[in-house]
């Protein structure tokens, strides 16, 4: 999805097992894969295509650590400095009252940031038209991409090949 | 790729379906015209929500001197609807987060239609603090905003400001946590989908492909928010008791209100979820997905829940005979005994001793006995709220104000339109939407659907499942 007008040739297979060999065998002959697309997470695939594990929950922290300070450091400059009230005979500075909201927001803060960065790494949002490969693949097929922009006839056919024998029930081109 | 999985352990995708079927079965209820059953109940719902307008606008106009209230009942149905409401909103959030941290596969059946079902309750719930404000268009004041009173701050120490912000959080994670469950299901149904339809869908599920790096980060994301979500649902109710809790009426002022009302919360949502789903799952067909093996996966978690609440019903009276304190001991006895009485049975009757049926592995399995108990329990625990409201208030410190209250029409009619409300956005979605979390039930097929697991599974494929 990074580019326009690429050329993509792509295998559709008919289950995750068969697609997690043929990803394999890829990883072995040293092909390089453009992308791998499934209906359903397929658990497994991530260190085969050398994908590193996803680093959104240090995001989350990171949001989550600015939401409690946002909502702690607020309530205490509030009550301590903007606009002292006593509220039953307790101190300006009254901690343990503080707790619910900071949890909240710690919560808050956390939630919308990391699904904010979901979908901005991800290239996915509202309005977002991105090209597919094949309508199954949302439903019932599991897809291994290459791009094949700039490879030569010989090298095509060797990944042609190399589809059609790792089980690919289809082989396709598509320009997107 | 799947893990081994023990053999006595009961199907969860019934009628040895493929990755294409479940699409279909999980898909087509969007694409088809709308069957008479579903028309008749909009047409229903709406009439109620249209009733809830009516209400609202004359509650507005007259002002909330048209409800009951009085000095000494300052809260009637309308904090008892309120409560019940955020009640019913905790068993999406729970079946969503909880059971995914806990691993619980039967959670991807009812995990869809059980966090709309949250999403729809909060809704109803928000409605009542700001109706019973009476002058609506100052609901704005309780945000923390910079205003030109002073800035003159809300009060953060105050249990009804830490509602608006638990409540509040709940809704917005709750949304974004069902929206990034849905979104690579909305893709599913673009892909079926042509025309303009197409673009509705594709503008829904935000251009989802289905790549592996997405994928990756998608299912991190919602164990992340998973884990975020499980102590927020717990924390939502219990902000929501100390309403009660911190308030200085006896009968009000208790410790073990944040862990009853917690259990009470996720007993009354579990059962709006059987209720709702024993409907859905009749008329959208969906009785391959949604399983007796998680009506009684529920009814388990209704019948514990229930018996939690019980024993929290039981030890209130002990601790309020044990203190010696006379007036919490009078507030018993008059819950129990005084005006209210009949409130209290209720209560009873509905949340402790009926759930106790489920013990029997029949009932607990009886589609028509779980859907009875779930009306049950959700009378019950509205029962619950309004006996901890009505009976506290109407018999106060000072005799004199002591009174007795019943709702009028309005408030009668808000209760119901908020029915309608829920009932109007929940049948919508099961139109719009695909009900069950059909990616997440393709991703379980293998170590769950009956042609890998259980009695009748056949031999070769649960060998070729394990490779």
């Amino acid at each position: 999805m990074s580019k326009e007008n690429t050329e993509v040739l792509y295998g559709l297979y008919d289950d995750e097992v068969d697609l997690l060999k043929a990803v394999k065998t890829a990883k072995d002959d040293h092909l390089d894969i453009m992308d791998v697309y499934s209906p359903f997470p397929v658990h497994g695939l991530d260190p085969l295509l050398g994908l590193s594990e996803s680093r959104l929950h240090i995001a989350g922290f990171i949001y989550g650590a600015i939401g409690t300070l946002t909502a702690f450091l607020f309530m205490t400059w509030v009550f301590t400095r903007d606009w002292p009230i006593i509220f039953g005979g307790k101190p300006y500075f009254s901690a343990p009252a503080f707790i619910p909201i900071t949890f909240e927001l710690t919560v808050l803060f956390s939630a919308v940031g990391m699904v904010v960065t979901f979908y901005i790494i991800c290239g996915l949002g509202p309005g977002v038209v991105n090209p597919t490969l094949d309508d199954r693949i949302t439903d019932d097929k599991f897809c291994i991409a290459f791009d094949t922009s700039d490879a030569d006839e010989g090298a095509v056919e060797k990944l042609k090949s190399f589809l059609s024998n790792s089980g690919a029930s289809e082989v396709n081109t598509k320009m997107i | 790729m799947s893990a081994p999985v023990s053999s006595i352990r009961e199907p969860l995708i019934t009628g040895g379906k493929t990755y294409h079927q479940i699409t279909e079965d999980i898909c087509s209820p969007t694409e088809k015209t709308p069957s008479t059953a579903w028309v008749i109940a909009f047409i229903i719902s709406v009439s109620l929500l249209a009733f809830y307008v009516f209400c609202v606008a004359w509650t507005i106009w007259v002002g909330i001197g048209s409800w009951d209230l009085n000095r000494t009942i300052g809260w009637g149905w309308d904090i008892t609807n309120f409560v019940w409401w955020v009640g019913i909103g905790h068993a999406g959030t729970l079946i969503s987060a909880i059971l995914l941290l806990f691993r619980q596969k039967w959670r991807t059946g009812v995990n869809r239609a059980a966090e709309a079902m949250t999403i729809f309750a909060v809704m109803c719930a928000g409605q009542f603090p700001l109706i019973h404000m009476g002058r609506l268009w100052l609901g704005i004041f309780i945000f923390p905003y910079p205003n030109t009173r002073g800035p003159l701050w809300v009060n953060f120490n105050s249990p009804l400001l830490w509602d608006v912000f638990a409540i509040s959080t709940y809704f917005t994670v709750s949304l974004l946590f069902w929206y990034t469950g849905l979104v690579p299901d909305f893709a599913t149904v673009r892909d079926r989908a042509k025309g303009i339809r197409r673009k509705v869908y594709n503008f829904l599920s935000f251009g989802w492909t289905g790549s592996a790096k997405h994928w990756q980060r998608w299912e991190s994301l919602s164990l992340i928010l998973a884990g975020l979500a499980t102590p927020l649902v717990l924390s939502v109710h219990t902000i929501v008791s100390f309403d009660f809790a911190t308030s200085v009426i006896p009968g009000w002022h208790t410790t073990i209100f944040p862990p009853y009302f917690v259990a009470g919360a996720i007993f009354s949502g579990f059962a709006m979820v059987q209720t709702l789903m024993l409907m859905t799952r009749k008329v959208l067909k969906l009785e391959d997905y949604i399983t007796l093996a998680h009506i009684e996966s529920m009814n388990k978690v209704i019948l514990a829940t229930g018996t939690i609440v019980g024993v929290a019903y039981l030890t209130e009276l002990f601790i309020a005979w044990y203190s010696g304190y006379i007036y919490e001991q009078y507030a018993f006895y008059n819950r129990v005994l005084g005006p209210y009485w009949w409130a209290y049975v209720g209560m009873m009757s509905c949340n402790v001793l009926s759930p106790q049926l489920f013990w029997s592995r029949k009932i607990r399995r009886s589609i028509w006995w779980t859907f009875v108990m779930s009306i049950f329990v959700n009378i019950g625990m509205w029962f619950e709220r309004f006996v901890i409201i009505a009976t506290t208030l109407a018999r106060d410190y000072l005799p004199s104000s002591w009174s007795y209250y019943r709702p009028t029409w309005v408030e009668i009619g808000l209760f119901v339109g908020t029915l309608g409300l829920f009932f109007t956005l929940y049948l919508i979605f099961t139109r719009v939407a695909p009900v069950v979390a059909a990616a997440e039930i393709k991703s379980i097929l293998k170590t769950a659907g009956d042609q890998y697991t259980g009695p009748n599974a056949e031999k070769h494929s649960h060998a070729e499942a394990q490779h």
